[in-house]
């Protein structure tokens, strides 16, 4: 294999990586605020069809980036009623939004554009656009960083950019800023908190916000920079693989770049070689597109070790003396 | 209130630090507070004792913003103070150790204690400047914690100080402490004592909430009694005796006539040799104990809760596990292995009311004739067949058993929640009863009861001795023990303080034992 096709298949697993590093750190923000986030499937479905649905609309990329979130954000909203203000089952809460965005995208898009649950394909400028980064063409010649350089750094879209510094900047949220004591502390021991005279259901409505905003644009990200456009259930249980990626990373944002990597990897070799032959025996595809799912399994069934969820998690805050 | 009185009020320097006046709280039907005064001099220690439930936790709440009080004032050195929330509270300058604690397990000390008053968006700053200040804190008041150890890897009496370091840092003046020495050795409550001595020294105020005599007697330099919400007396220390203090706590209550014959003990049913029982948090709540029940006796066990009986029991009933050697009609019962649990204790004709009845007598959710066939649902009478049970057959049982034990309504199909407490008691007493075991453990069996089912419930006990049964009854209230025992064991911290003859002694006597108090300790504080 040479270096071309390795540098084509790490570009790919970028790409694939970025909806599921947006919603691992969507789940992180939420879950690190003791609330459970099974929903993030359904808020990356809902703003990518809103997005792919606006910019088809107004032809404009932008407004779809802002209808997405808002879509995002109002699924987050509604998560933070059930479980923060009325103290429902997070885990029936999140179910719930995931079903009611399956049903509601493609009844809107039906209603929108008649072609089944489909939106439109995505012209140019409803959509976000590679950006090739300065002297890509000119540093192309360099041996060995300069296709790095070109291949797989530059070329990509501006929220894969976007993804990949909120991982530091999450990581800076949470460690360094009064913020972040604040949320892991919430996760872990709501009552300590409360005592200290900070508002619980503040904070974790803070956290549903940021959770929103970075799942909306998992799903913004999915339909207008991946894709050209809507598909019906296009999210494809990444919602659900960012959640495995979250427990493999053990709930911390550079954790989650490698967990959410890793499954952009195995989804890259998958799409590159349908049928793999191992001295004889053929992997057929279906095993390799079933990867990124029999990974998650194995993850969730605990093989990576003990990991500690925040301590509070999925249970609502009720004061007591 | 207007501001020229208050800054009168300010001025004199007598202004008590705290001053609660009329203070009162109701939870639905049951008055938890009721009408509370008091009134505690900066730079003093001051206990709040009284039994569990009799309102002093809610009291504090109220003190730390968590209640809002029905009626009632607040004033802090002398200026009326609202306090909505805990921030109120912090602003007053009241801390608050509470008998959990309010920690974040994984974060380090320091963590732990800046959060909530970090100054700026970064932390880094605000965890420097606490570092500095923890240790100005911890040379001053003997306070020495790893600032950077997680709380999860710090023993209880670490985590505690880690508490008291919070209130201090909060630069608190009053510190409410809620049973501090609940979960701390010895060792580690005395060096407790000698901090909040220091903490006195430079001022502080300090109340502490317990129900331990001695700790009163210790430290305190004044102490306010409370009695089911009320608050009974406010003394001096100095000026009161252990002996006092008992009384005012245990209340002077009419004896419940009780209408029994003189018990003839036979041989030996439980005997109990040398039981120990370490809990999950690594505290020896059962240190080295011994004792027997005869048949056709009571065996009453008194103390103040929280002093190892609901452990005793808790072994003897196949709940928790213990070591040393219990032996039942002159079996050995095993105490760690897979007989341990609750149906083999069953099988050993060993019955248990629980002291918990809604948690571990009752399921509150089920019916009455669920919970009548509970842990006996294996029995042969309560199956049809090798795959089903025969539920009109249990329906009917409950239904018998209902109206033998006076239970109202007599409904068996009614949830155990809907039933009054008495009558949830008696069913749960109808369950373990009608088994005729050899043994019958019995916990607070008239807590939360009404007068009434208190009568029918002692009768059952007696009528159940009379039939030469052995019963170990286990009561916080000092006026059952003395009514149904026909012996008497006085436990206190994981021991029994010594056995005494319901008719050879008295409320007073008992209550001494009760908080620790035997006569050589008495001689050698003279």
């Amino acid at each position: 294999m040479d270096l071309l096709s390795i540098l084509q298949i790490f570009d790919s697993a970028v790409r694939l990586a970025t909806p599921l590093l947006f919603a691992c750190l969507a789940g992180l923000f939420s879950e690190r605020a003791g609330i459970f986030d099974i929903g993030l499937e359904g808020k990356i479905l809902i703003s990518a069809f809103f997005s792919a649905g606006v910019a088809v609309l107004t032809g404009s990329i932008w407004l779809g980036l802002i209808a997405g979130l808002a879509g995002s954000v109002l699924f987050s909203a509604m998560h933070g009623l059930a479980s923060i203000t009325f103290r429902g089952n997070q885990l029936i809460s999140g179910v719930a939004l995931n079903f009611l965005a399956s049903g509601l995208t493609v009844l809107i898009g039906e209603a929108w554009f008649g072609l089944g649950g489909r939106s439109p394909g995505l012209k140019n400028a409803e959509r976000f656009l590679p950006i090739e980064l300065p002297f890509a063409e000119s540093l192309s010649g360099v041996p060995i960083f300069g296709p790095i350089y070109k291949e797989l750094i530059s070329g990509h879209t501006l929220l894969v950019y976007v993804a990949l510094l909120a991982v530091p900047l999450s990581w800076f949220v949470l460690y360094r800023t009064r913020f972040g004591l604040r949320l892991r502390a919430v996760g872990e021991n709501p009552a300590a908190v409360d005592t200290a005279g900070i508002s619980v259901i503040k904070l974790r409505y803070a956290a549903m916000l940021i959770a929103g905003i970075l799942c909306g644009l998992a799903g913004i990200y999915l339909a207008t920079g991946l894709g050209a456009g809507f598909g019906k259930e296009m999210s494809a249980g990444r919602g659900y693989i960012a959640l495995a990626a979250l427990i493999f990373a053990k709930w911390r944002p550079w954790y989650a770049l490698g967990a959410t990597m890793l499954f952009g990897l195995l989804e890259a070799v998958a799409n590159r070689y349908q049928n793999i032959d191992l001295g004889g025996f053929i992997v057929p595809v279906q095993f390799m597109q079933a990867l990124p799912y029999i990974m998650t399994v194995i993850i969730l069934a605990g093989i990576v070790g003990a990991a500690i969820p925040p301590r509070a998690g999925g249970q609502p805050y009720v004061k007591e003396r | 209130m207007t501001g020229q009185d208050n800054n009168a009020e300010r001025r004199e320097n007598a202004a008590p630090a705290i001053e609660l006046r009329g203070i009162s709280k109701a939870f639905g039907p049951v008055q938890a507070n009721k009408d509370i005064s008091i009134s505690v001099q900066p730079g003093t220690i001051h206990g709040i004792i009284g039994e569990n439930g009799a309102g002093k936790s809610t009291l504090m709440s109220i003190l730390y913003g968590f209640y809002k009080a029905d009626a009632g004032q607040i004033f802090i050195h002398g200026e009326e103070t609202l306090i909505p929330d805990s921030q109120a509270a912090i602003r007053a300058g009241i801390g608050m150790v509470f008998q959990h604690f309010k920690l974040v397990e994984n974060f380090s000390v320091l963590e732990n204690v800046v959060l909530g008053v970090e100054e700026g968006e970064m932390i880094r700053p605000s965890l420097a400047k606490a570092r500095k200040h923890l240790k100005e804190l911890a040379d001053e008041y003997e306070l020495h914690v790893d600032p950077d150890a997680k709380i999860e890897d710090l023993g209880v009496g670490m985590q505690q100080r880690t508490e008291i370091l919070k209130a201090l840092y909060r630069q608190a003046d009053i510190l409410i402490l809620d049973e501090p020495t609940g979960v701390l050795t010895p060792a580690e409550a005395d060096h407790l004592f000698r901090i909040l001595n220091g903490l006195k020294e430079q001022g502080k105020t300090i109340i502490l909430i317990t129900h331990k005599l001695r700790e009163i007697m210790e430290i305190t330099d004044t102490v306010s009694v409370m009695r089911r919400g009320e608050m009974t007396a406010t003394v001096k220390t100095a000026e009161t005796s252990p002996e006092q203090l008992a009384e005012l706590m245990v209340g002077r209550k009419v004896l419940l006539e009780v209408d029994k014959k003189p018990a003839e003990p036979k041989e030996p049913v439980l005997e109990v040799e040398n039981l120990r029982m370490v809990d999950e948090f690594g505290v020896e709540r059962v240190k080295g104990i011994s004792f027997n029940v005869h048949a056709g006796e009571i065996l009453g066990i008194a103390g103040v809760s929280g002093n190892g009986q609901a452990e005793l029991l808790k072994i003897l009933g196949g709940i928790a596990n213990g070591t040393g050697q219990i032996k039942v009609n002159g079996q050995e019962l095993d105490l760690t292995g897979k007989h341990s649990d609750g149906r083999s204790r069953r099988e050993r004709g060993i019955s248990h009311v629980p002291e918990d009845r809604q948690h571990l007598g009752l399921i509150m959710d089920f019916a009455a004739w669920e919970n009548l066939a509970f842990g006996y649902h294996h029995e042969p009478e309560f199956q049809k067949n090798k795959l089903f049970m025969n539920i009109p057959g249990m329906i009917k049982d409950a239904e018998d058993k209902m109206e033998s034990f006076d239970v109202r309504p007599p409904n068996a199909h009614l949830e155990a929640k809907s039933f009054s407490g008495g009558n949830q008691q008696k069913i749960v007493l109808a369950r373990e009863i009608t088994r005729n075991p050899d043994l019958l453990l019995v916990g607070q069996p008239t807590r939360g009861v009404d007068i009434g089912a208190i009568e029918f419930i002692h009768k059952q006990i007696i009528a159940l001795r009379d039939e030469g049964k052995a019963i170990l009854l286990v009561s916080v209230e000092l006026d059952e023990i003395l009514s149904l025992s026909d012996r008497i064991a006085v436990m206190f911290d994981g021991h029994i303080m010594g056995e005494r003859m319901p008719e050879e002694t008295n409320e007073t006597e008992l209550g001494l034992l009760m908080a620790g108090v035997t006569d050589t300790d008495e001689g050698e504080a003279a």
